[in-house]
Protein backbone atom coordinates (compact mmCIF):
# COMPACT_ATOMS: atom_id res chain seq x y z
CA UNK A 1 0.00 0.00 0.00
CA UNK A 2 1.51 3.31 -1.03
CA UNK A 3 1.90 6.06 1.50
CA UNK A 4 -0.65 8.28 -0.27
CA UNK A 5 -3.39 5.65 0.05
CA UNK A 6 -2.42 5.09 3.67
CA UNK A 7 -2.62 8.81 4.34
CA UNK A 8 -6.04 9.14 2.72
CA UNK A 9 -7.31 6.15 4.67
CA UNK A 10 -5.99 7.74 7.86
CA UNK A 11 -7.62 11.09 7.15
CA UNK A 12 -11.02 9.65 6.27
CA UNK A 13 -10.89 6.99 8.96
CA UNK A 14 -10.07 9.42 11.75
CA UNK A 15 -12.70 11.91 10.67
CA UNK A 16 -15.34 9.17 10.63
CA UNK A 17 -14.07 7.81 13.95
CA UNK A 18 -14.18 11.21 15.67
CA UNK A 19 -17.62 12.24 14.45
CA UNK A 20 -19.16 8.77 14.90
CA UNK A 21 -17.78 8.27 18.40
CA UNK A 22 -18.84 11.78 19.42
CA UNK A 23 -22.35 10.96 18.24
CA UNK A 24 -22.24 7.63 20.07
CA UNK A 25 -21.03 9.40 23.21
CA UNK A 26 -24.31 11.31 23.40
CA UNK A 27 -25.99 7.94 23.87
CA UNK A 28 -23.26 6.46 26.09
CA UNK A 29 -23.41 9.46 28.40
CA UNK A 30 -27.20 9.40 28.83
CA UNK A 31 -27.19 5.63 29.28
CA UNK A 32 -24.34 5.61 31.81
CA UNK A 33 -25.80 8.54 33.74
CA UNK A 34 -29.04 6.61 33.83
CA UNK A 35 -27.35 3.50 35.16
CA UNK A 36 -25.41 5.45 37.80
CA UNK A 37 -28.58 7.19 38.89
CA UNK A 38 -30.52 3.91 39.10
CA UNK A 39 -32.77 4.42 36.12
CA UNK A 40 -32.64 3.06 32.59
CA UNK A 41 -31.69 5.94 30.35
CA UNK A 42 -32.58 5.78 26.63
CA UNK A 43 -33.30 2.07 25.96
CA UNK A 44 -36.16 2.07 23.45
CA UNK A 45 -34.62 2.54 19.98
CA UNK A 46 -32.84 -0.63 18.89
CA UNK A 47 -31.02 -3.06 21.20
CA UNK A 48 -30.08 -1.28 24.45
CA UNK A 49 -31.21 1.95 22.82
CA UNK A 50 -28.09 1.98 20.66
CA UNK A 51 -29.97 3.42 17.68
CA UNK A 52 -30.98 6.45 19.73
CA UNK A 53 -28.13 8.27 17.98
CA UNK A 54 -29.66 7.66 14.56
CA UNK A 55 -33.08 8.73 15.79
CA UNK A 56 -31.64 11.95 17.24
CA UNK A 57 -29.75 12.65 14.03
CA UNK A 58 -32.89 12.27 11.92
CA UNK A 59 -34.82 14.46 14.32
CA UNK A 60 -32.21 17.21 14.22
CA UNK A 61 -32.00 17.08 10.42
CA UNK A 62 -35.76 17.42 10.04
CA UNK A 63 -35.99 20.42 12.37
CA UNK A 64 -36.63 23.84 10.95
CA UNK A 65 -33.46 25.65 9.85
CA UNK A 66 -34.34 28.68 11.93
CA UNK A 67 -32.28 31.82 12.34
CA UNK A 68 -33.89 34.35 14.69
CA UNK A 69 -35.00 37.46 12.78
CA UNK A 70 -33.40 39.65 15.47
CA UNK A 71 -30.03 37.85 15.24
CA UNK A 72 -26.95 38.66 13.21
CA UNK A 73 -27.42 36.00 10.53
CA UNK A 74 -23.82 35.51 9.41
CA UNK A 75 -22.23 35.36 12.85
CA UNK A 76 -25.10 33.23 14.12
CA UNK A 77 -24.22 30.54 11.56
CA UNK A 78 -20.45 30.94 11.95
CA UNK A 79 -20.50 30.30 15.72
CA UNK A 80 -21.51 26.59 15.67
CA UNK A 81 -19.20 26.08 12.68
CA UNK A 82 -16.25 27.26 14.76
CA UNK A 83 -17.40 25.18 17.74
CA UNK A 84 -17.30 22.00 15.73
CA UNK A 85 -14.40 22.82 13.40
CA UNK A 86 -11.77 23.64 16.01
CA UNK A 87 -12.23 20.53 18.14
CA UNK A 88 -12.30 18.15 15.18
CA UNK A 89 -9.31 19.94 13.63
CA UNK A 90 -7.38 19.61 16.89
CA UNK A 91 -7.83 15.85 16.64
CA UNK A 92 -5.58 15.88 13.55
CA UNK A 93 -2.42 15.91 15.67
CA UNK A 94 -3.39 13.05 18.01
CA UNK A 95 -1.19 10.01 17.33
CA UNK A 96 -3.48 7.02 17.89
CA UNK A 97 -0.98 4.26 17.10
CA UNK A 98 2.20 3.85 15.04
CA UNK A 99 1.18 4.81 11.51
CA UNK A 100 -2.30 5.94 12.56
CA UNK A 101 -2.78 9.68 12.84
CA UNK A 102 -3.59 12.44 10.38
CA UNK A 103 -0.31 14.29 10.61
CA UNK A 104 2.87 14.25 12.61
CA UNK A 105 3.52 17.92 13.37
CA UNK A 106 6.63 19.08 15.21
CA UNK A 107 4.44 21.66 16.93
CA UNK A 108 1.62 19.21 17.60
CA UNK A 109 1.04 20.32 21.17
CA UNK A 110 1.00 24.00 20.20
CA UNK A 111 -1.48 23.21 17.41
CA UNK A 112 -3.74 21.57 19.98
CA UNK A 113 -3.49 24.56 22.33
CA UNK A 114 -4.16 27.00 19.48
CA UNK A 115 -7.26 25.12 18.35
CA UNK A 116 -8.72 24.82 21.85
CA UNK A 117 -8.16 28.55 22.39
CA UNK A 118 -10.16 29.34 19.27
CA UNK A 119 -13.25 27.66 20.70
CA UNK A 120 -13.71 30.69 22.97
CA UNK A 121 -14.76 32.57 19.81
CA UNK A 122 -17.62 30.17 19.15
CA UNK A 123 -19.31 30.89 22.48
CA UNK A 124 -18.76 34.65 22.23
CA UNK A 125 -20.00 34.83 18.63
CA UNK A 126 -22.96 32.62 19.45
CA UNK A 127 -23.85 34.75 22.45
CA UNK A 128 -23.53 38.14 20.78
CA UNK A 129 -25.20 37.11 17.54
CA UNK A 130 -28.22 35.67 19.37
CA UNK A 131 -29.21 39.03 20.85
CA UNK A 132 -30.80 37.26 23.79
CA UNK A 133 -30.24 38.09 27.45
CA UNK A 134 -29.64 34.53 28.60
CA UNK A 135 -27.31 33.90 25.69
CA UNK A 136 -25.23 36.98 26.42
CA UNK A 137 -24.93 36.13 30.12
CA UNK A 138 -23.98 32.56 29.33
CA UNK A 139 -21.53 33.63 26.65
CA UNK A 140 -19.79 36.10 28.95
CA UNK A 141 -19.47 33.49 31.65
CA UNK A 142 -18.22 30.90 29.19
CA UNK A 143 -15.65 33.24 27.70
CA UNK A 144 -14.28 34.38 31.06
CA UNK A 145 -14.15 30.79 32.31
CA UNK A 146 -12.45 29.44 29.20
CA UNK A 147 -9.88 32.22 29.18
CA UNK A 148 -9.08 31.72 32.86
CA UNK A 149 -8.68 27.98 32.61
CA UNK A 150 -6.69 28.20 29.40
CA UNK A 151 -3.77 29.93 31.10
CA UNK A 152 -2.90 26.93 33.21
CA UNK A 153 -4.10 24.40 30.64
CA UNK A 154 -1.01 25.35 28.65
CA UNK A 155 1.27 25.77 31.65
CA UNK A 156 0.36 22.37 33.13
CA UNK A 157 1.48 20.64 29.92
CA UNK A 158 4.92 22.22 29.98
CA UNK A 159 6.14 19.75 32.60
CA UNK A 160 5.57 16.97 30.08
CA UNK A 161 7.32 19.00 27.39
CA UNK A 162 10.33 19.43 29.69
CA UNK A 163 10.57 15.69 30.35
CA UNK A 164 10.17 14.76 26.69
CA UNK A 165 12.05 17.76 25.29
CA UNK A 166 9.69 18.18 22.33
CA UNK A 167 6.29 19.46 21.24
CA UNK A 168 5.87 16.49 18.89
CA UNK A 169 3.10 14.29 20.33
CA UNK A 170 4.42 11.09 18.75
CA UNK A 171 7.83 11.63 20.32
CA UNK A 172 6.17 12.43 23.64
CA UNK A 173 4.48 9.01 23.55
CA UNK A 174 7.76 7.29 22.65
CA UNK A 175 9.49 9.08 25.54
CA UNK A 176 7.15 7.23 27.93
CA UNK A 177 8.42 3.74 27.15
CA UNK A 178 10.21 3.45 30.49
CA UNK A 179 7.65 5.23 32.64
CA UNK A 180 4.33 6.90 31.97
CA UNK A 181 4.45 10.64 32.59
CA UNK A 182 1.51 10.34 34.98
CA UNK A 183 3.96 9.26 37.70
CA UNK A 184 6.38 12.22 37.68
CA UNK A 185 3.66 14.64 36.52
CA UNK A 186 0.68 13.56 38.60
CA UNK A 187 -0.15 17.11 39.65
CA UNK A 188 0.04 18.31 36.05
CA UNK A 189 -2.30 15.48 35.05
CA UNK A 190 -4.89 16.64 37.58
CA UNK A 191 -4.50 20.27 36.49
CA UNK A 192 -4.90 19.34 32.83
CA UNK A 193 -7.90 17.13 33.55
CA UNK A 194 -9.69 19.90 35.43
CA UNK A 195 -8.76 22.49 32.82
CA UNK A 196 -9.91 20.14 30.07
CA UNK A 197 -13.32 19.67 31.70
CA UNK A 198 -13.60 23.45 32.15
CA UNK A 199 -12.59 24.09 28.53
CA UNK A 200 -15.32 21.81 27.24
CA UNK A 201 -17.62 23.41 29.85
CA UNK A 202 -19.04 20.24 31.31
CA UNK A 203 -20.33 19.65 34.80
CA UNK A 204 -19.04 20.67 37.36
CA UNK A 205 -17.82 23.59 35.22
CA UNK A 206 -20.95 23.99 33.10
CA UNK A 207 -22.01 27.33 34.57
CA UNK A 208 -22.17 28.91 31.09
CA UNK A 209 -25.13 26.64 30.36
CA UNK A 210 -26.49 26.11 33.86
CA UNK A 211 -30.08 25.37 32.96
CA UNK A 212 -31.69 26.42 36.21
CA UNK A 213 -30.53 30.03 35.86
CA UNK A 214 -29.62 30.58 32.19
CA UNK A 215 -31.86 28.08 30.32
CA UNK A 216 -29.22 26.92 27.82
CA UNK A 217 -26.65 29.68 28.13
CA UNK A 218 -24.95 30.80 24.94
CA UNK A 219 -26.94 28.44 22.71
CA UNK A 220 -30.39 29.39 24.02
CA UNK A 221 -31.54 30.60 20.59
CA UNK A 222 -30.04 27.70 18.66
CA UNK A 223 -32.15 24.83 17.43
CA UNK A 224 -31.96 21.93 15.02
CA UNK A 225 -28.62 21.00 13.54
CA UNK A 226 -26.91 24.23 14.63
CA UNK A 227 -27.61 23.25 18.21
CA UNK A 228 -26.50 19.73 17.25
CA UNK A 229 -23.14 21.11 16.16
CA UNK A 230 -22.56 22.76 19.54
CA UNK A 231 -23.63 19.50 21.13
CA UNK A 232 -21.36 17.29 19.03
CA UNK A 233 -18.57 19.82 19.47
CA UNK A 234 -18.86 19.35 23.21
CA UNK A 235 -18.57 15.58 22.92
CA UNK A 236 -15.65 15.78 20.50
CA UNK A 237 -14.05 18.05 23.05
CA UNK A 238 -14.56 15.40 25.75
CA UNK A 239 -12.99 12.82 23.46
CA UNK A 240 -10.16 15.21 22.65
CA UNK A 241 -9.39 15.89 26.30
CA UNK A 242 -9.37 12.17 27.08
CA UNK A 243 -7.17 11.36 24.08
CA UNK A 244 -4.78 14.18 24.92
CA UNK A 245 -4.47 12.88 28.49
CA UNK A 246 -3.75 9.39 27.20
CA UNK A 247 -1.09 10.70 24.83
CA UNK A 248 0.59 13.01 27.32
CA UNK A 249 0.30 11.16 30.61
CA UNK A 250 -0.81 7.56 30.11
CA UNK A 251 1.66 6.36 27.51
CA UNK A 252 -0.54 6.71 24.40
CA UNK A 253 -0.67 3.43 22.52
CA UNK A 254 2.04 1.76 24.66
CA UNK A 255 1.05 -1.41 26.50
CA UNK A 256 1.76 -5.14 26.54
CA UNK A 257 0.13 -7.96 24.51
CA UNK A 258 -2.81 -6.14 22.91
CA UNK A 259 -2.35 -4.19 19.63
CA UNK A 260 -1.41 -0.50 20.06
CA UNK A 261 -4.70 0.89 18.72
CA UNK A 262 -6.70 -1.22 21.18
CA UNK A 263 -4.62 0.11 24.07
CA UNK A 264 -5.19 3.69 22.95
CA UNK A 265 -8.95 3.21 22.61
CA UNK A 266 -9.17 1.35 25.91
CA UNK A 267 -7.38 4.08 27.87
CA UNK A 268 -9.39 6.79 26.12
CA UNK A 269 -12.70 5.08 26.90
CA UNK A 270 -11.80 4.73 30.57
CA UNK A 271 -11.06 8.46 30.81
CA UNK A 272 -14.23 9.38 28.92
CA UNK A 273 -16.25 7.24 31.31
CA UNK A 274 -14.49 8.94 34.22
CA UNK A 275 -15.56 12.32 32.85
CA UNK A 276 -19.15 11.10 32.58
CA UNK A 277 -18.98 9.73 36.12
CA UNK A 278 -17.78 13.13 37.34
CA UNK A 279 -20.79 14.70 35.67
CA UNK A 280 -23.03 12.22 37.43
CA UNK A 281 -21.41 12.72 40.82
CA UNK A 282 -20.50 16.37 41.35
CA UNK A 283 -22.66 19.47 41.86
CA UNK A 284 -21.90 22.87 40.33
CA UNK A 285 -19.89 25.44 42.26
CA UNK A 286 -20.87 29.11 42.34
CA UNK A 287 -19.40 31.23 39.55
CA UNK A 288 -17.09 33.31 41.75
CA UNK A 289 -15.86 30.11 43.42
CA UNK A 290 -15.08 28.66 40.01
CA UNK A 291 -13.07 31.69 38.93
CA UNK A 292 -11.31 31.98 42.29
CA UNK A 293 -10.37 28.30 42.12
CA UNK A 294 -8.81 28.80 38.70
CA UNK A 295 -6.78 31.90 39.48
CA UNK A 296 -5.93 31.42 43.13
CA UNK A 297 -5.30 27.66 43.30
CA UNK A 298 -4.70 26.17 39.87
CA UNK A 299 -2.52 28.86 38.31
CA UNK A 300 0.02 29.05 41.18
CA UNK A 301 0.08 25.24 41.34
CA UNK A 302 0.83 25.05 37.60
CA UNK A 303 3.72 27.51 37.98
CA UNK A 304 5.15 25.68 41.00
CA UNK A 305 4.87 22.39 39.12
CA UNK A 306 6.88 23.99 36.31
CA UNK A 307 9.67 25.07 38.66
CA UNK A 308 9.85 21.70 40.44
CA UNK A 309 9.91 19.82 37.15
CA UNK A 310 12.67 22.11 35.92
CA UNK A 311 14.79 21.25 38.97
CA UNK A 312 14.13 17.52 38.57
CA UNK A 313 15.00 17.56 34.87
CA UNK A 314 18.27 19.44 35.41
CA UNK A 315 19.52 17.55 38.49
CA UNK B 1 12.72 20.24 -3.88
CA UNK B 2 11.83 23.81 -2.91
CA UNK B 3 10.64 24.75 0.55
CA UNK B 4 7.07 25.29 -0.65
CA UNK B 5 6.93 21.93 -2.40
CA UNK B 6 8.28 20.07 0.63
CA UNK B 7 5.73 21.87 2.78
CA UNK B 8 2.94 20.65 0.51
CA UNK B 9 4.18 17.04 0.49
CA UNK B 10 4.37 17.11 4.29
CA UNK B 11 1.20 19.00 5.11
CA UNK B 12 -1.31 17.77 2.55
CA UNK B 13 -3.00 15.22 4.87
CA UNK B 14 -3.74 18.01 7.35
CA UNK B 15 -5.13 20.24 4.61
CA UNK B 16 -7.25 17.37 3.28
CA UNK B 17 -8.53 16.69 6.80
CA UNK B 18 -9.49 20.33 7.35
CA UNK B 19 -11.21 20.50 3.95
CA UNK B 20 -13.18 17.34 4.78
CA UNK B 21 -14.21 18.78 8.15
CA UNK B 22 -15.43 21.96 6.46
CA UNK B 23 -17.27 19.83 3.90
CA UNK B 24 -18.98 17.83 6.65
CA UNK B 25 -20.00 20.99 8.48
CA UNK B 26 -21.41 22.50 5.27
CA UNK B 27 -23.46 19.34 4.77
CA UNK B 28 -24.76 19.59 8.32
CA UNK B 29 -25.71 23.22 7.74
CA UNK B 30 -27.23 22.64 4.31
CA UNK B 31 -29.15 19.46 5.20
CA UNK B 32 -31.83 21.00 7.43
CA UNK B 33 -32.31 23.87 4.95
CA UNK B 34 -33.74 21.37 2.46
CA UNK B 35 -35.14 18.76 4.86
CA UNK B 36 -36.48 20.93 7.65
CA UNK B 37 -40.07 21.95 8.13
CA UNK B 38 -41.08 25.59 8.05
CA UNK B 39 -43.58 27.10 10.43
CA UNK B 40 -44.51 30.63 11.27
CA UNK B 41 -46.58 31.03 14.39
CA UNK B 42 -47.31 34.19 16.34
CA UNK B 43 -44.31 33.93 18.70
CA UNK B 44 -41.80 32.36 16.28
CA UNK B 45 -39.78 35.53 15.86
CA UNK B 46 -39.49 36.46 19.53
CA UNK B 47 -36.43 35.96 21.73
CA UNK B 48 -36.76 33.05 24.16
CA UNK B 49 -37.14 34.26 27.70
CA UNK B 50 -38.79 31.28 29.36
CA UNK B 51 -42.19 32.04 27.95
CA UNK B 52 -42.69 35.59 29.19
CA UNK B 53 -42.89 38.56 26.85
CA UNK B 54 -39.34 39.88 26.26
CA UNK B 55 -38.58 43.02 28.22
CA UNK B 56 -36.00 45.61 27.20
CA UNK B 57 -32.92 45.21 25.10
CA UNK B 58 -30.44 42.33 25.23
CA UNK B 59 -27.57 44.77 24.69
CA UNK B 60 -26.91 45.74 28.25
CA UNK B 61 -23.76 46.86 30.03
CA UNK B 62 -21.35 44.07 30.78
CA UNK B 63 -20.10 43.79 34.37
CA UNK B 64 -16.56 45.14 34.75
CA UNK B 65 -14.91 41.94 36.14
CA UNK B 66 -15.27 40.31 32.73
CA UNK B 67 -13.04 42.99 31.18
CA UNK B 68 -10.55 42.63 34.00
CA UNK B 69 -10.29 38.90 33.47
CA UNK B 70 -9.88 39.35 29.73
CA UNK B 71 -6.89 41.63 30.42
CA UNK B 72 -5.41 39.21 32.98
CA UNK B 73 -5.73 36.48 30.40
CA UNK B 74 -3.81 38.50 27.83
CA UNK B 75 -1.04 39.26 30.31
CA UNK B 76 -0.69 35.81 31.82
CA UNK B 77 -1.12 33.82 28.63
CA UNK B 78 1.44 35.98 26.84
CA UNK B 79 3.88 35.30 29.64
CA UNK B 80 3.02 31.60 29.55
CA UNK B 81 4.16 31.59 25.90
CA UNK B 82 7.66 32.65 27.02
CA UNK B 83 7.63 29.71 29.42
CA UNK B 84 6.64 27.37 26.56
CA UNK B 85 9.83 28.39 24.77
CA UNK B 86 11.87 27.71 27.90
CA UNK B 87 10.17 24.36 28.59
CA UNK B 88 11.12 22.86 25.25
CA UNK B 89 14.75 23.96 25.61
CA UNK B 90 15.19 23.35 29.32
CA UNK B 91 18.10 20.89 28.89
CA UNK B 92 19.96 23.13 26.43
CA UNK B 93 19.71 26.25 28.56
CA UNK B 94 20.76 24.44 31.75
CA UNK B 95 20.92 26.07 35.18
CA UNK B 96 21.49 29.59 33.82
CA UNK B 97 18.23 29.32 31.87
CA UNK B 98 16.51 27.82 34.89
CA UNK B 99 17.45 30.74 37.14
CA UNK B 100 16.22 33.23 34.58
CA UNK B 101 12.95 31.32 34.18
CA UNK B 102 12.65 31.13 37.96
CA UNK B 103 12.97 34.92 38.25
CA UNK B 104 10.31 35.26 35.57
CA UNK B 105 7.94 32.82 37.30
CA UNK B 106 8.45 34.52 40.67
CA UNK B 107 7.61 37.88 39.12
CA UNK B 108 4.45 36.31 37.66
CA UNK B 109 3.49 34.87 41.04
CA UNK B 110 4.13 38.20 42.76
CA UNK B 111 1.98 39.94 40.15
CA UNK B 112 -0.78 37.39 40.78
CA UNK B 113 -0.48 37.91 44.53
CA UNK B 114 -0.65 41.68 44.01
CA UNK B 115 -3.84 41.34 41.96
CA UNK B 116 -5.25 39.04 44.63
CA UNK B 117 -4.52 41.48 47.46
CA UNK B 118 -5.86 44.35 45.39
CA UNK B 119 -9.18 42.51 45.18
CA UNK B 120 -9.09 42.28 41.39
CA UNK B 121 -9.84 38.55 41.51
CA UNK B 122 -12.86 39.15 43.72
CA UNK B 123 -16.21 38.75 41.97
CA UNK B 124 -18.35 40.06 44.80
CA UNK B 125 -20.05 43.40 44.47
CA UNK B 126 -19.39 46.19 46.93
CA UNK B 127 -22.52 45.33 48.88
CA UNK B 128 -21.69 41.64 49.09
CA UNK B 129 -18.22 42.51 50.38
CA UNK B 130 -19.72 44.72 53.06
CA UNK B 131 -22.40 42.26 54.13
CA UNK B 132 -20.46 39.03 54.18
CA UNK B 133 -17.10 39.26 55.85
CA UNK B 134 -15.95 35.72 55.27
CA UNK B 135 -16.51 33.72 52.10
CA UNK B 136 -14.80 30.57 50.95
CA UNK B 137 -11.57 31.25 49.02
CA UNK B 138 -11.60 34.95 49.62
Amino acid sequence: MSSITANILNVVGILVFVVASAAMLTWVERRMLGIWQERYGPNRVGPFGILQVAADMIKLLMKEDWVPPFADRFVFVVAPTIAMFVVVAAYAVIPMAPGIGVIDLNIGLLFFLAMTSLSAYSVMFGAYASDNKYALLGGLRAAAQMLSYEVFLGLSLMGVVMLAGTFNLREIVLAQQEQWFVIPQFLAMLLFFIAGIAESHRTPFDLPEAEHELTAGFHTEYSGMKFGMFFIGEYVSVLLTASMMVVLFFGGWLGPVLPPLVWFLLKTSILVLLMILIRGALPRPRYDQLMAFGWKVMLPLAMINLVVTGVLVLV
Amino acid sequence: MSYGASLITHLWPLVLFLVLVIGLISLMLAGPYFLGSRRNARATGEPYECGIVPVGSAQYHVPIPFYLFAIFFVIFDLEAVFLFAWAVAVRETGWAGFIEALVFIVILLVALLYLWRLGALDWRTFRQKRDRASVLLR
